[in-house]
């Protein structure tokens, strides 16, 4: 019995991972960007190997025991190993619930010292809008963590808000966002459009995100398609088209 | 209840008493103040206005209604209506995408003329604490009006709260944390600290209206000294960064010391400013820099709409121009509105023969009974928006909703002038005094 439930999971989790293949899809526009991530592709075409840290709060992870492991920088690693075959990939995840940009901010420098990152994934902005950071305040914290980041020699890559057609009438998060693309626009740094990803997929009807559900497959799904997103950004901007 | 005290008299011989020359300055000033068919923007009178009883109106300052206030105070509710409904397609025709400023500047500027001309001349008729008085009995029905709205608001939330979860947006949902504690969050929307989404206007306009009675003796007596005042409470307001604070924190959405200079520019307008610019506003060379201005305002708009354009925008322009801060009107956004307040006077005029057209009268009908119908537009874009996300609305359900609503506001507007002319009649077989009810649905 136990073999069959077993097995009856792993189908069900090949027949997912066929759709989110499918489901996935983003338009090159969204992901497409003149910046260039000149540590990454250094990185790889000199030493084989990827160090990359992800810094950001509860969106970047997944509740329940085992939602990390689900969430998109989990998801990230296993894409960049499939795409960058013999490349060693390592993805150190900094991600903490309740932070604003400041305090992310104001703990740059030891994860920078720490981890060494050729890459850095900075999902910010959603606790900001959510505890009323003013958007200057988000803007003033952003800039002088990516100053901070820069200055270690690493590549930046903004991860921005997920959209929410739900809350959307009690947090308005559209000047973070705003925010984050101006600050990757002056220091030239890449903006992974998470906000503009999700609603197009809303509204191609990949994903019912107004739906309430208790059930995490779908939150899996998404951050899986986040993942994979973020990776081919990734190998396409550091020009290591496989 | 003043006027059975016969309480304007005493104010005046109080006021001279208290000030002749400023009183003799004010009653001299104000015949040649506005000029009102020469005057770019001229005065305008709230539906159901009538005439003050106790004295003469200042003839400057009584040609009539310039319908073109109510006009564009109508158009412009429409377009914050739509504006405060999301991923409306609708929302690409409203004027927030073509240049810096949008509706709120327009709403604000119009505010303080009507509020200038309707409250300047009841305090030249009655005095100034009758028209005191009147002004802050407008301050808190708007009040009423914004609690109002909060009860609405907080019943959507407390729905969304109850009715949706999805592990995908459990950092999202901590935006109802609030929902733990409701007595101090309605204790500070009382305050007016508390600031849900889209409701920030009404406590903008509570504040300006609370602070019009000195700032108005001061128009009145010297319009240039209140507009010099407005300007540098204006300026330290942006050199301290000082605002007003909000719960839980932060501070408010719209820095009533920045805006009161869009409001208290509107009044100087009202009592005889507007024609002291005609001249200016005549000028070929102002029109040209203003369509100039308003050009470059929609190239920059452009390069926000397409990522590809954004490289044209030079860093050091992008310096020099960003952030566009809506908090605390950014000289960006007064100049934009500036300029397209001169582009338009040039093009409507006052006796322009399109204020007669039917086609425009329900947006005229709305400019006149502007709190209602902001109110109205605050109450609808929840719904229409909570509709939109109920039931995953497309482009054909979101135009529906934004045609219906501006149906609804066209036809509350109507009622709200039948009513008007209902109790208008009553009241003047009662007595023939008015109180000059014009306070309510103009200023």
């Amino acid at each position: 019995m136990k073999f069959f439930t077993t097995f009856a999971a792993v189908i069900a989790l090949m027949n997912g991972s066929a759709i989110a293949a499918e489901e996935c899809a983003v338009p090159p526009s969204l992901l497409s960007s003149d910046t260039g991530l000149p540590r990454v592709s250094g990185e790889i075409k000199n030493k084989h190997r990827l160090d990359i840290s992800v810094v950001g709060t509860g969106s970047s992870t997944l509740p329940g025991p085992d939602g990390a492991s689900f969430a998109y920088p989990a998801r990230l690693t296993e894409a960049l190993r499939q795409l960058l075959p013999g490349d060693e990939i390592k993805v150190v995840v900094h991600v903490q619930s309740r932070q604003t940009t400041a305090d992310m901010t104001a703990g740059m420098k030891k994860i920078l010292s720490a981890d060494k990152p050729a890459l850095v994934i900075w999902q910010a902005g959603t606790f900001d809008a959510v505890s009323g950071i003013e958007p200057d305040e988000f803007s003033v914290s952003l800039d002088a963590g990516v100053d901070k980041i820069v200055a270690a020699g690493a590549d930046v890559d903004l991860l921005n808000m997920q959209y929410s057609p739900r809350t959307e009438p009690l947090l308005n998060v559209s000047a973070y966002a705003d925010v984050m693309r101006w600050v990757a626009q002056q220091h030239g740094t890449l903006l992974f459009d998470r906000l503009a990803i999700m609603r197009y997929w809303n509204d191609e009807g990949a994903f019912d995100l107004y739906a309430a559900t208790k059930k995490s497959d779908m939150a899996r799904r998404v951050h899986d398609c986040i993942g994979r997103a973020l990776a081919s950004q990734i190998v396409d901007a550091a020009r290591l088209t496989p | 209840m003043f006027r059975g005290l016969n309480f304007a008299s005493l104010q005046r011989w109080l006021a001279i008493a208290a000030n002749p020359q400023g009183y003799a300055t004010l009653l001299r000033w104000l015949p040649r103040a506005a000029n009102a068919e020469a005057a770019p923007l001229a005065p305008a009178t709230s539906a159901g206005a009538s005439p003050s009883t106790t004295a003469s109106p200042p003839q400057a300052l009584a040609p009539g209604r310039d319908l073109r206030l109510d006009l564009f105070r109508g158009i412009a509710l429409w377009l914050i209506f739509l504006d405060h409904i999301p991923h409306n397609i609708v929302n690409y025709f409203t004027l927030r995408n073509y240049g810096f400023s949008d509706a709120t500047e327009i709403f604000i500027f119009i505010s303080g003329y009507t509020a200038a001309f309707v409250y300047g001349r009841a305090m030249h008729d009655r005095g100034f604490i009758v028209s005191s008085a009147r002004i802050l009995r407008r301050a808190w029905q708007i009040y009423v009006a914004h609690i109002f709205l909060f009860t609405i608001f907080m019943a959507e939330i407390a729905y969304v709260a109850a009715t949706f979860s999805n592990p995908l947006y459990a950092e999202e949902m901590n935006i109802l944390g609030f929902l733990k504690q409701p007595d101090v969050t309605i204790f500070q929307a009382l305050l007016l600290k508390f600031k849900p989404v889209n409701m920030d206007v009404l406590p903008l306009y509570i504040v300006l209206l609370l602070l019009f009675p000195p700032v108005l003796r001061v128009l009145l007596w010297q319009p240039a000294y209140a507009l010099v005042g407005a300007a540098i409470v204006y300026v330290l307001a942006l050199h301290f960064d000082i605002n007003l604070p909000a719960y839980p924190n932060g501070v408010w959405v719209f820095n009533p010391f920045a805006w009161q200079l869009l409001f208290v520019f509107g009044a100087w307008c009202a009592v005889g400013g507007a024609q002291r610019l005609s001249g200016l506003l005549r000028s070929r060379v102002v029109f040209a820099i203003a369509v100039a201005y308003l050009l470059f305002a929609f190239a920059i708009t452009l390069t926000w709409r397409f990522e590809s354009l954004q490289y044209f925008v030079p860093n050091w322009l992008g310096d020099l121009i960003y952030p566009i801060d809506k908090t605390n009107l950014d000289v960006l956004r007064f100049a934009h509105f500036l300029a397209l307040a001169a582009v338009t006077v040039k093009f409507v005029s006052r006796d322009w023969p399109g204020l007669k057209w039917p086609i425009l009268q329900p947006a005229i009908r709305c400019g006149q009974h502007s709190l209602e119908i902001f109110c109205l537009g605050v109450f609808l874009a929840f719904a229409g928006q909570f509709i939109i996300s109920e039931w995953s609305g497309g482009p054909l359900v979101q135009t529906a909703i934004s045609l219906l609503g501006i149906l609804i506001m066209i036809a509350t507007a109507s009622l709200t002038s039948w009513y008007r002319s209902m109790e208008g009649r009553s009241h003047q077989q009662c007595t023939k005094a008015s109180p000059g009810n014009l306070a309510g649905g103009g200023a």
